[in-house]
């Protein structure tokens, strides 16, 4: 486990997160010019999650991250932590002892941690439910938006993100992704200049490396895919029967059939 | 003088038993022997002829599955929402139940529309089938209804905004339509009003006509006898045993050839529900996962895929009333099909070309409108949606034109039909 006491963990290390990149701010615009840091990003559109949700490892380790990190701020309304046990094979014991909180029972829907009228206050907006985010905005929008917060000392967060653009949500994750600057480029647009994002260039390190947050990233839009529609493990394997018989079915019903018309001429 | 009518000779009758005690009380046996075994349908028919009966098996699909659904659905603004995703979640196979009623809504109009291109294909809308075709149209215009009504109920964001963008339209009715939009509505905006009346016509009112409606299709059917794709009437060619030369009996010839085609359609058919439900976006629409949101419109309002072709020509036209009116138009004009073909033929076999232009413009004007409608309403798409929607309507308007122009090759005296061996 990353933390054993998620309630008062997660949203210490936003607000760190949040002083962080206020003082980083200024930091990272006197490193650009310096910077020989190697650029990424500039195909981030083309970013796929590539998730599986029958990767079981995956999908418990994006619990445990989702509950630690997101769920300060996000609720996941429509599911509770006995299913999201039960499914991703998780011992009752273990459950109770790491993800569900001392005030909640297994079989609570997942609220957040956060009144809905401090959110407001402090964010603008009241942090939107995640139970059907993945259906609404597919994995891939996810994995992109996780992935792709930089620098931007004109937010009020510190920081901006590349595909939810002036995002009302701090970079929670920079601790553990360290953070990054957008290096722009100026285009001709029918003859007016425009901005456009050419790459990344890393300005303070985090924890973790660029692979393993990557993953960390991966883990937590799998486990909200399988959040989005917890029967789909069952759904496919179920699906291979039915369609296995219905072929079998029809087979016979064709032999029938030609069996029958013979007689017609 | 009323004559005591003796019921035939019942062979039943003399096996004794539950057969015959049933006999004397109803006539289950008349109506095999005269709607199943008695009647006798063309022995060529093709493909196109899975889709009737393809219908009649999704109609009983969504009965079911709907009915199911209901016990657990909690009309309302607060509470729809809700319980759709309690359904798919914790109600024992709910998924599979909403599943297969979201899919069935959208195979229903394909195997619909499959089924009225077989009709406008071999003419089955000609003489005597002008009633047939008539009833069917009721059935597709009942069919939009109960589907945008069904489309609302999970108070989607999207449900939201269609609901308001089609309710609207009954708005460019001249004089009546605002009242009628509110009155329509039962409040000032789509809201709880709005939701639960669409509920109560959605499981009650529109099944039964759609049921009433189906059953006048099949009733009508019978008397007049199934089209074939060569257009000709095979009881003008009888058999000394007085059936026609051309036809079989439908049980157990079509029966056993339609439990093949069903089986078909339940392999595709299950293949969506259980491995692509969502069918990227167009069975059950992204947009849909984010309640109903007054505050939020979604960047682009689409209707789902089947209606896209009537909300096409609604955008082709920048007059909204206009536009209704052409929208309008472009539904009931299939009504009027019977009197506006002056073809000596049934079957596009023997038409002449003028006939097969216009008939391939128009699926293509059709198939156009539809990819227009799926895509925001500028540029290409908008030019697209107008050159189709011309061909649309040049199919109906120049029909009694060009069916007259044109040479038709003479229809055969029997059916082609190679036995299959």
């Amino acid at each position: 486990m990353l933390t054993r006491n998620r309630l008062t963990g997660a949203p210490r290390r936003a607000v760190l997160a949040l002083l962080l990149v206020a003082s980083v701010a200024s930091a990272g615009a006197a490193a650009q010019e310096a910077s020989g840091a190697t650029g990424f990003g500039s195909d981030w559109h083309s970013w796929k999650a590539g998730n599986s949700v029958a990767d079981l490892a995956s999908l418990q380790r994006g619990a445990r991250d989702f509950l630690n990190y997101c769920n300060a701020c996000h609720s996941l309304q429509y599911i509770r932590y006995a299913r999201i046990g039960q499914d991703l094979k998780i011992p009752a014991d273990l459950l109770q002892q790491f993800l569900v909180p001392p005030t909640r029972k297994p079989t609570d829907y997942i609220a957040s941690s956060m009144p809905a009228e401090d959110a407001v206050n402090w964010f603008g907006k009241e942090p939107p439910d995640l139970s059907l985010i993945a259906q609404e905005r597919g994995a891939d929008y996810l994995y992109q938006y996780l992935t792709t917060f930089y620098v931007d000392p004109s937010r009020p967060t510190g920081t901006n993100n590349l595909a939810l653009d002036t995002t009302a949500m701090p970079d929670v994750v920079s601790q553990l992704e360290g953070l990054k600057r957008a290096v722009f480029r100026t285009v001709a647009v029918n003859g007016a200049s425009e901005q456009v994002f050419d790459h990344f260039e890393p300005v303070v390190p985090g924890s973790l490396t660029r692979e393993q947050f990557d993953g960390f990233a991966r883990d937590i839009v799998n486990f909200l895919d399988y959040v989005a529609e917890p029967a789909q493990l069952h759904r496919r394997a179920l699906g291979v029967w039915v369609v296995l018989f219905l072929l079998v079915f029809t087979w016979l019903a064709w032999l029938l059939k030609r069996e029958y018309w013979k007689d017609v001429h | 003088m009323a004559a005591v009518v003796k019921p035939p000779e019942a062979p039943a009758a003399k096996r004794g038993g539950l057969r015959a005690w049933l006999y004397k009380r109803l006539p289950i046996e008349e109506f095999i022997s005269t709607q199943l075994t008695g009647y006798y349908a063309p022995k060529n028919f093709n493909f196109w002829y899975y889709f009737g009966v393809l219908s009649i098996v999704v109609l009983a699909l969504q009965l079911l599955t709907g009915i199911y659904l209901t016990m657990f659905y909690k009309p309302g603004a607060a509470t729809s929402f809700e319980s759709v995703q309690f359904i798919m979640r914790e109600v024992d196979y709910g998924w599979l139940i909403r599943y297969i009623h979201s899919t069935g809504a959208s195979a229903f109009f394909l195997v619909v529309y499959l089924h009225m291109f077989r009709a406008l294909l071999y003419g089955s809308y000609k003489p005597p089938r002008e009633l047939l075709w008539v009833i069917g149209m009721l059935v597709y215009i009942a069919l939009m209804a109960e589907a945008f009504m069904g489309y609302v109920l999970p108070w989607g964001n999207m449900s939201y905004w269609a609901a308001q963008v089609i309710v609207n339209l009954f708005g460019t009715i001249p004089w009546i339509g605002p009242g009628l939009v509110e009155w329509i509505r039962g409040d000032y905006g789509i809201a709880d009003a709005t939701l639960n009346r669409f509920f109560a016509l959605h499981v009650v009112a529109v099944p039964l006509a759609l049921l009433l409606l189906v059953v006048l299709h099949l009733v009508a059917l019978r008397r007049a006898g199934s089209n074939n794709p060569d257009g000709i009437e095979i009881k003008e060619k009888l058999g000394p045993d007085g059936h026609p030369l051309d036809g079989i009996p439908f049980h157990p010839y079509y029966t056993v050839k339609d439990t093949v085609g069903v089986g078909v359609f339940f392999v595709l058919f299950a293949i969506v529900v259980f491995f692509a439900p969502t069918l990227g976006g167009y069975f059950l629409e992204h947009a849909n996962f984010e309640p109903a949101n007054p505050l939020s419109t979604p960047p682009e309002i689409t209707p789902s895929w089947y209606f896209t072709p009537f909300y096409a020509i609604l955008r082709a036209v920048p007059n909204q009333r206009l536009g209704a009116l052409l929208l309008l138009l472009a539904v009931i004009a299939y009504l009027f099909l019977p009197w506006l073909d002056r073809s000596p033929v049934k079957s596009m076999r023997y038409k002449g070309w003028l006939s097969r232009l216009f008939f391939a413009l128009f699926v293509a004007a059709f198939l156009g409108l539809m990819y227009a409608g799926l895509n925001p309403p500028e540029g290409a798409f908008v030019t697209l949606g107008r050159v189709c929607a011309v061909f649309y309507f040049a199919y109906f308007v120049l029909m009694p034109v060009y069916t007259r122009l044109e040479t038709a090759k003479p229809a055969p005296e029997r059916v082609r039909f190679h036995a299959h061996t």
